[in-house]
């Protein structure tokens, strides 16, 4: 441990520790611009000038990148330090005169304006080169860098022109402390701090708020450290040492007795129906989206605003967005209702929009919907009875400039309208969800004409398949709201813990039988038993059927050329009396 | 036949996981179908025994169906598949016998096609409509008719 003294205060530091860290812990501040606890300090900026005294010998330095040493004695506020302090500040300011925190530090300093020329009023860069390492030490990109010299010194790409060697990580824009760099997508590429728009907010994040285990996880596809190999800066910061980046995906292979399959939906993709302009004007939102927008955790902290960060004055909702539509979905998503009716409240809680709600059919069907319905009738939101056909922005008329207009028709006035509006909020329907398919292939779970999981009985068997000891629960079955989806997960529960519980599995009655009379001992059906449930008795010169194998299907009985195979309740003989039957009315 | 219309008698072997809960889902669904089709409920298409087919037109009727999950969808993995076999080769050998093989179908019904069920039952009435009645076991059917 070394001890030092910081404006008469003393303190114990490790060593290797640098003075403004030990000031920081002191609570002394000391200002920096170019320092940043994850990059190797610089000193580029140079405002974080202290006086150290040791030995008898008083001299100037930087605080971010001087390490403590035993007996220093540091000044932060003496005048020395202070003068170059501001003479550094100055300069900067002369460079960068638009740049917010060092017009901050400058205010501290007593500083009004500067000695120097200011060649450009509106720059902000202070050529600390943060970016630059952040770029090439973190990110490991390398894809900006200083060029000229003296004051034509700047941060660009190669020749200015879009680098190749740029991932569009945005750490640039990030580690910038003035807010010189900003972030354009020119090509396309993925952005990773699209919040608004549902994209990974960082490469490593926790799931969900509501995720078991609450752990985060690190995103391969956003990761810096899977594109470059280098960055890293998350298990350098966190403590606990945490963070792996060489943990491999695994395989586990689970022995069950039940699975309850509750894989979900996904959101219909609004950008199906181009008319309705979802993802070509920026104030068009999808439901999921004005979730987390309204999200007091959200970006905005859960302020209703448009892209350009205003109230807006009309917000349309669109419902049946992908729902009721043969060109889409047939069916009706049966949430969206209720949900667009949440959120034509929670705007008129939060904004003073006026709020138009275009429906089809309000289907309000649960305990204390219809209500709902009422009370925001009463509240004042417009309910327009059609479908809108189409969101534009091309203005017919004056009050239309620049804003979003909704074409539609009112069925209930029997005219087409046209309503500006600021914001819209598709309704988007509910969809089976991504790997649907795959899973009912695997389980052996049919699938409705909507594609949705089916039960094994609408009435009798709802959470039941028809592969014993598989259960359907949520909206992977059908869409479904949240206290359906509650009490359909608790009876598929129940179900799964009944058979759990008994211990002992009823067989259906209708297993294969092989009369050893009549078997020739040819072993046809063996060979087409696909639960290998026949077996052939070497001894008795016969085939065998394991009843606790076979599952009655008969395709053994219908091959067997002797007829000694038979299945319980499906024999040959009931089969041809059914044939005689039938034809007997 | 006395100036009516000829009304075929057909027998469908539906497999009891897809295409009888599908022809439910049409019953349940109030679909309206030609009532020609007698259902005979087994547990897999694979069960369907070439018998049974060679049984159903000897009672006298006039087209036969075998209807089974659709390839892949089996419940018992490849029933389906030993129909799918079956059917081609009992189609040859119906031929033989003078048996127009068309009288003799194959069709995958899964369980949410109540739609195809109703369908396949009106297109295969109609069918055998046009075909006449088989008349296989001649006596048979006349004495039903009766």
């Amino acid at each position: 441990m070394i001890s030092l003294t910081i404006d008469g205060k003393k303190i114990q530091v490790e060593e290797g520790t640098t003075i403004l860290q030990a000031a920081r812990k002191l609570d002394i501040p000391i200002p920096t611009l170019c320092h940043h606890p994850v990059i190797e300090p610089y000193a580029a900026c140079r405002v974080c000038m202290v006086e150290v005294s040791l030995k008898g010998r008083t001299d100037l330095v930087t605080s971010c990148n001087t390490r403590a040493v035993e007996g220093m004695d540091v000044q932060t506020k003496s005048d020395r330090a202070l003068g170059a302090r501001r003479m550094n500040v100055e300069m900067l300011l002369a460079r960068a005169p638009a740049a917010e925190p060092v017009l901050d530090i400058a205010r501290s300093l007593g500083i009004t304006e500067t000695r120097f020329e200011v060649k450009d009023p509106a720059r902000k860069c202070i050529l600390c080169g943060l970016c630059v390492r952040a770029c090439e030490d973190i990110v490991g990109a390398k894809a900006i860098s200083f060029i000229e010299r003296g004051a034509e010194r700047r941060v660009t790409t190669p020749f200015d022109e879009p680098s190749e060697a740029c991932i569009g990580c945005t750490a640039c824009a990030h580690f910038c402390p003035t807010g010189a760099i900003t972030v354009e997508d020119l090509r396309g590429r993925k952005i990773l701090h699209d919040e608004l728009h549902l994209g990974p907010t960082t490469a490593i994040r926790i799931p969900t708020r509501q995720a078991v285990p609450m752990v985060p996880f690190i995103d391969e596809e956003a990761c810096i450290h899977f594109k470059t190999g280098e960055c890293r800066v998350c298990a350098q910061v966190c403590e606990r040492e945490a963070v792996k980046h060489d943990m491999q995906d695994e395989v586990v292979e689970l022995e069950v007795g039940s699975i309850i399959l509750a894989s979900g939906f996904k959101s219909f993709d609004a950008r199906r129906i181009p008319a309705y302009g979802y993802g070509r004007y920026p104030n068009i939102l999808t439901a999921l989206e004005f979730e987390r927008l309204v999200n007091a955790s959200g970006p905005t902290g859960g302020k209703i605003k448009l892209a350009d960060g205003s109230e807006p004055r009309a917000v349309g909702i669109v419902h049946c967005v992908g729902s009721r539509d043969e060109n889409f979905n047939e069916y009706c998503s049966r949430v969206c209702c209720m949900y667009s009716l949440k959120f034509a409240h929670l705007i008129k809680e939060k904004t003073k929009a006026t709020i138009y709600d275009f429906y089809i059919d309000m289907r309000c069907f649960g305990k204390g919907y219809e209500e709902f319905y009422h009370r925001l009738l009463e509240e004042g939101t417009h309910f327009i009875r059609g479908r809108v056909s189409e969101i534009t922005d091309l203005p017919a008329m004056e009050v239309e400039e620049g804003r979003l207009i909704i074409r539609v028709e009112d069925t209930l006035l029997g005219s087409v309208r046209r309503i500006p509006v600021d914001m819209v909020i598709l309704a988007t329907g509910l969809e089976p969800s991504l790997d649907h398919n795959r899973l009912a292939k695997t389980l052996g779970v049919s699938c409705s004409q909507d594609m949705f999981f089916l039960e094994r009985h609408p009435k009798l068997a709802p959470v039941a398949t028809f592969s014993d000891g598989i259960f359907l629960a949520g909206t992977c079955q059908a869409p479904r709201d949240i206290p359906d989806t509650v009490a359909q997960a608790g009876a598929a529960a129940a179900e799964a813990l009944a058979l759990a519980d008994k211990g002992t599995f009823a067989l259906e009655p209708i297993t294969a039988e092989i009369d050893e009379d009549l078997c020739a001992g040819c072993q046809i059906c063996v060979g087409l038993c696909p639960f290998t449930a026949i077996t052939y008795d070497k001894e008795k010169g016969i085939s065998v059927v394991n009843d606790a194998l076979c599952k009655g299907c008969g395709t053994c009985v219908a091959a067997c050329p002797s007829g000694a195979a038979q299945q319980k309740h499906f024999r040959d003989a009931q089969i041809f009396a059914e044939i005689e039957g039938i034809f007997l009315v | 036949m006395k100036g009516e219309q000829f009304e075929p008698r057909l027998v469908g072997f539906l497999c009891t996981w897809c295409s009888y809960t599908g022809a439910d889902l049409a019953g349940t669904a109030r679909m309206t179908y030609a009532p020609n089709m007698r259902i005979i409920r087994v547990m897999c298409s694979g069960r369907v025994d070439p018998q049974f087919v060679l049984k159903a037109f000897h009672e006298g009727a006039d087209g036969v169906l075998i209807s089974g999950c659709h390839p892949g969808d089996c419940h018992y993995q490849e029933g389906n598949y030993n129909a799918l076999r079956r059917h081609r080769l009992l189609r040859r050998v119906l031929s033989q016998m003078g048996i127009d093989p068309e009288r003799f179908r194959l069709e995958w019904v899964s369980a949410a096609e109540g739609v195809k069920f109703q369908r396949v039952c009106n297109e295969f009435t109609e069918q055998i409509r046009k075909m006449g009645p088989l008349n296989f076991n001649g006596g048979k059917h006349e004495r039903r008719e009766a």
